[in-house]
């Protein structure tokens, strides 16, 4: 009797179910709806631009694998994330030969280079944002008017530029609310901002759709809430404070959360698990940091926008914040060791 | 005066944290799949015939064996004694005649001396008599040497020797006893089903327990989901006892000694400290319980409640079994299914695997959880460390197992140990539970606190040479 040779294993022998592919698979789907809004107010340029991006960061990250000689991490669906992010944070215009070029520093400099997932530093889609921005000013602020008519079918000639040469500016690019602000004084309206009818980048435009993906994430708890809640309060904190002051100089808060990337950078770019703080207490102190820098950067910096730059400054700060913050630990007295 | 339901005063000069919600920092809820046999009353298991009884069953030395091969014992018979202070004795679960003293398998993989006795199949297995020992007259170093000469070790797994545990140590005061009934292991309904059928014997054993240790006060801690046996035992508490029955809230691992401290008392044991640091013992209930039956006749222990449950077996409950029956006996007796692929003796999250079904059942023995190969759903693929923190937010004690994890690849020892306190961690695997990544946390950590330990003692050696 019992001839079965026994599966042996040490304790515990029983999981929670929940899987880091899993996670991983989740955050694709509450990014889904960013990107079919994406295609129905850009057209389908915004959809070429994010299938490239994704794309690009999927063949890196295969080739990569493949090259160190080590078995493909593809499946674990972190590539297609970065992929999408990448996508949804760029022009719905911007040629496709950068995107992809995008998408092969994300992964390689951005997520392969300190040893795969898990180990990157910053978060790789912002890392390939910021190349690209620093390459390619030009393209990466030319927009694009949402809701355009017959924009669905119309395949920009920017979108299909040659590899390597210089895009050709659309007629109908459009300034983001942000610019518009920044440079010349003028706000948008709220509603607009918040269900997306503005122009901005491919996924950033739509804030009800992007706090329905971070609710979506926190209930199932696969994202740290905290971070977007500290990040976005920050944000409206100080934005309230400054309008106060001097309500001509200074946007009103409700226009600083709703335009240009602060909601996808709060909810789906400083979330990323790698690149955030570990204890509940470290992660409001990064939210916090990140609302700060975001303020500084669009009220007094000389860019329209500093969501992507903050994000990579918290990236930078969290090795720093998990050492300083640590729970105390049980039947010890102080905090640190 | 009995103080019912609610809890009694305590020492004033006390720090006290959190005495209205009773239960600790972080923690997990692992699926109780309780129900199965907690409503089933405690059986006799039939006898086997044949009994292997392993030397080592307790944390200490191993029992010296003072009966020749060839020599009949009766149940209850001392066999072999107590081999030093860190040692308890091992008496006769059965009638029978000894046929070998060899070397039998044990649990951990390894062989110990161990005695193999025939049952005799017409014997009325009656228990023979010791020397009673009577709570009112005797003195506290007489019960404890009561408690180690019935071979009484800590029953709810540990397998302390109990009179060592109890011996309050020069300079130091016992004023909590806390009796535990937790049970916060999933599928294991022993101590729920002793506390409903052995109240009787647990306040016996508190009153040896009380004079043992100069508790001024007792409180029974009861997990959430045996409520029955909290009622149970209010109901009985003897007018003259200052005994408590406390619920606390379900999680695991409240059934730790330092959680359980911490949610009955408000107070935190300190690191690297007992909870006689705080001034509290704490005594699991089925011990207490056997105490209580045993000292009043002088007898040792022959036998115990474990709870034998799991898909892969059909007559779930909870039985009376005498130790050092052997594992393939029982699973027989059971109806284990034939393809049973995955035993634990414990529960799942801090029982070990059986990778022999010749070990015997030995007094630590909780609970059998038997799973056949169709029940077994694991995906085994091991992800990176996403420093998600769902292991921060479990652990009990506040540690950062992320970290910790990444300095064991990197054998970072000392780092863990004298900077990130892994000498607390006490194992409950609460990090490897909730981690998404599969990551054995909880194995690198044993691994690594078996390394620590070994360098030490290596330094000590040499600092003496």
């Amino acid at each position: 009797m019992f001839s079965k040779t026994l599966h042996i294993s040490t304790s515990p022998h029983i999981r929670q179910g929940m899987s880091t592919d899993m996670i991983m698979r989740n955050v694709v789907y509450a990014m889904l709806p960013l990107v079919v809004f994406s295609v129905v107010s850009f057209g389908l340029n915004a959809l070429l631009v994010i299938i490239t991006a994704v794309a690009s960061s999927v063949l890196t990250e295969h080739a990569l694998c493949r090259w160190s000689g080590k078995s493909s991490t593809v499946s674990d669906w972190s590539a297609v994330i970065t992929g999408i992010l990448l996508g949804l944070t760029l022009p719905p215009i911007f040629p496709l030969w950068m995107t992809f070029l995008g998408g092969v520093v994300s992964i390689a400099i951005g997520k392969f280079v300190f040893g795969g997932l898990g180990s990157n530093a910053f978060n790789p889609a912002l890392v390939g944002r910021a190349f690209l921005q620093a390459a390619f000013p030009v393209a990466i602020t030319t927009w694009h008017p949402s809701f355009l008519e017959g924009r669905f079918y119309s395949i920009s000639k920017s979108v299909a530029a040659f590899p390597f040469s210089t895009p050709v500016v659309d007629g109908i690019s459009g300034a983001t609310p942000l610019s518009a602000f920044k440079f010349d004084k003028v706000t948008a309206d709220t509603a607009d901002l918040a269900f997306g009818f503005i122009s901005g980048s491919t996924g950033e435009t739509s804030a009800v759709l992007i706090i329905l993906g971070g609710i979506y994430l926190a209930v199932r708890k696969m994202m740290n809430w905290r971070i977007p809640v500290a990040i976005l309060t920050t944000v409206f904190v100080l934005s309230w404070i400054l309008h106060i002051i001097d309500n001509q100089v200074y946007p009103s808060p409700e226009f600083m959360l709703f335009s240009g990337g602060l909601m996808l950078g709060a909810v789906f770019m400083a979330t990323d698990m790698v690149g955030s703080p570990i204890t509940p207490r470290g992660v409001v102190v990064y939210g916090v940091f990140i609302g700060l820098i975001v303020v500084v950067i669009r009220i007094w910096g000389g860019l329209p926008e500093g969501v992507m730059y903050a994000i990579l400054l918290g990236n930078a700060l969290t090795p720093h914040i998990d050492n300083l913050i640590r729970p105390r630990v049980y039947g010890t007295k102080k905090t640190k060791s | 005066m009995p103080k019912n339901g609610s809890k009694g005063e305590k020492n004033s000069t006390d720090i006290v944290l959190n005495l209205q919600s009773h239960t600790f920092r972080h923690g997990v809820h692992p699926p109780e799949n309780k129900e199965e046999t907690n409503k089933l009353p405690i059986r006799q298991f039939s006898f086997s015939p044949l009994i292997i009884l392993p030397m080592q069953q307790h944390i200490g030395a191993p029992s010296r064996i003072i009966v020749r091969e060839g020599q009949e014992v009766l149940r209850g018979q001392l066999l072999a004694e107590a081999n030093g202070y860190m040692s308890v004795p091992v008496h006769a679960p059965v009638s029978g005649k000894i046929r070998k003293i060899a070397k039998v398998p044990v649990i951990s993989g390894q062989m110990t001396e161990g005695i193999h006795i025939e049952t005799f199949p017409y014997s009325g297995q009656e228990v023979i008599e010791g020397t009673p020992i009577n709570f009112e007259t005797a003195s506290p170093e007489k019960i404890l040497k009561g408690i180690q000469d019935a071979g009484i070790v800590g029953l709810g797994g540990a397998a302390f020797p109990t009179h060592v545990k109890l011996k309050i140590p020069e300079g130091k005061f016992c004023d909590h006893l806390i009796i535990n009934g937790i049970e916060c292991e999933p599928y294991l309904t022993t101590d729920h089903r002793v506390m409903l059928e052995q109240a009787n014997d647990i306040y016996i054993g508190i009153r040896y327990l009380i004079k043992a240790t100069g508790a001024k006060e007792v409180i029974i801690g009861i997990e959430g989901n045996k409520q029955d046996a909290a009622d149970h035992l209010s109901k009985l508490i003897p007018a003259d006892l200052p005994v408590t029955v406390q619920v606390v809230p379900v999680k695991y691992p409240q059934g730790a000694e330092k959680m359980l401290v911490t949610s009955l008392l408000g107070k935190e044991v300190p690191s690297g400290g007992l909870p006689i640091d705080v001034k509290a013992v704490v005594v699991n209930v089925a011990t207490t319980a056997e105490i209580g039956r045993l000292l009043p006749h002088g007898q040792g222990i022959q036998e115990r409640v474990i709870t034998i449950t799991g898909p892969g077996v059909k007559k779930k409950g909870n039985y009376l079994i005498p130790v050092g029956t052997p594992l393939r006996y029982v699973l027989e007796q059971v109806g284990a299914a034939e393809n049973i692929s995955e035993v634990y003796m414990g529960g799942p999250m801090m029982g070990v695997a059986v990778s022999n079904l010749d070990i015997s059942i030995v007094k630590g023995t909780s609970g059998i959880v038997v799973f056949g190969e169709d029940n077994i759903a694991k995906t085994d693929k091991i992800f990176p460390c996403i420093k998600c923190g769902a292991c921060v937010d479990a652990c009990p004690i506040s540690l950062n197992p992320s970290k910790l994890g990444i300095l064991a690849k990197s054998e970072g020892y000392d780092t863990m140990a004298e900077e990130f306190h892994l000498m607390d961690c006490f194992e409950c695997g609460s990090c490897s539970f909730v981690c998404p990544s599969n990551i054995p946390l909880v194995q690198y950590f044993r691994l690594s606190k078996g390394i620590i330990r070994k360098r030490n003692a290596e330094k000590t050696a040499k600092a003496n040479v």
